[in-house]
């Protein structure tokens, strides 16, 4: 006997419907798993949890320098929280650069975090009505938050 | 600790549970610092005195643990963006993550003083 190779071609069983995976004489050499048939429902779901994925990894890069920078500026320099106080604010916002910095981290930093507990409530609470109670509150607590900061930095009067 | 009990177990866990504990921990601070910051809204002396309470000693000790918290995140969420990105990040997963508690030791120890100097300088003059 020699050591020829069998004329079964090896094939992935992830391709059932290409009929490949069968021998010669028609006998499954490996079961297909999941044969596709008519009835297998299409995917219907979008790339949302991708987007999702791919925006913490975007945001979290932009965030290091937003955050980290006002760390040093609100707790490092000029005495750190000592010189904190409602002139010290004015004197930032008055300019819309600082106005911009803390808007956009404002918005990314509550956006990361809101999608960052989310993945924690789907890992930790078992019961589905659990996960819907928490996300809703986490939902309403995260628009209330962004659109009251956001407002805040709009409508700032130094004058008040 | 019994066999079977400890999913791996080893830096990449240790380094994903750190990263959890301490997004939650800065999240929930985030919803009270813009409920503190909206303040400055309301007037100058409704603001003042709630930053004021940023100056006690025991919340500025929390500060120093705030920033503990942030800097181990932002750190290891780039440690994170290597091993998802880059073709040989999760090769050098773990000595990233050395360099990342390495060097969020250095920056601790460089906070201390600047982060802490409010309480410092009220318990022991300038």
């Amino acid at each position: 006997m020699s050591t020829e190779t069998s004329p079964v071609e090896l094939v992935s069983s992830s391709q059932p419907h290409t009929g490949k995976g069968l021998s010669a004489d028609g006998v499954h050499v490996i079961e297909p798993p999941r044969a596709r048939t008519p009835r297998t429902p299409r995917v219907t779901r979008g790339n949302f949890e991708m987007w999702a994925w791919l925006f913490m990894r975007l945001s979290g890069v932009v965030l290091v320098v937003l955050v980290l920078g006002h760390l040093v500026i609100q707790l490092v320099v000029d005495g750190g929280v000592s010189k904190i106080s409602f002139a010290f604010v004015a004197g930032r916002w008055a300019s819309p650069f600082w106005q911009g910095w803390d808007l956009l981290m404002l918005w990314l930093a509550m956006l990361h975090g809101s999608n960052g507990l989310r993945t924690v409530i789907n890992d930790y609470a078992e019961r589905a009505n659990t996960r819907l109670w928490l996300k809703s509150l986490l939902l309403v607590a995260t628009v209330f938050t962004v659109l009251l900061g956001t407002l805040v930095i709009f409508t700032f009067d130094p004058n008040i | 600790m019994p066999a079977g009990t400890l999913y791996r177990g080893r830096e990449g866990m240790w380094s994903w549970v750190a990263h959890r504990v301490t997004g939650v921990l800065i999240f929930f601070f985030l919803f009270a610092h813009v409920l503190d910051t909206a303040l400055v809204r309301v007037s100058p002396e409704a603001y003042d005195n709630v930053i004021a309470t940023y100056k006690v000693w025991f919340v500025n000790l929390m500060e120093y643990g705030l920033v503990a918290a942030i800097l181990f995140h932002a750190l290891n969420g780039l440690r994170v963006i290597a091993v998802d990105f880059w073709s040989k990040g999760t090769r050098y997963q773990r000595q990233m993550l050395w360099s990342v508690v390495g060097l969020w030791v250095l920056l601790m120890a460089g906070a201390f003083y600047p982060v802490l100097k409010h309480t410092l300088t009220t318990w022991f003059g300038k």
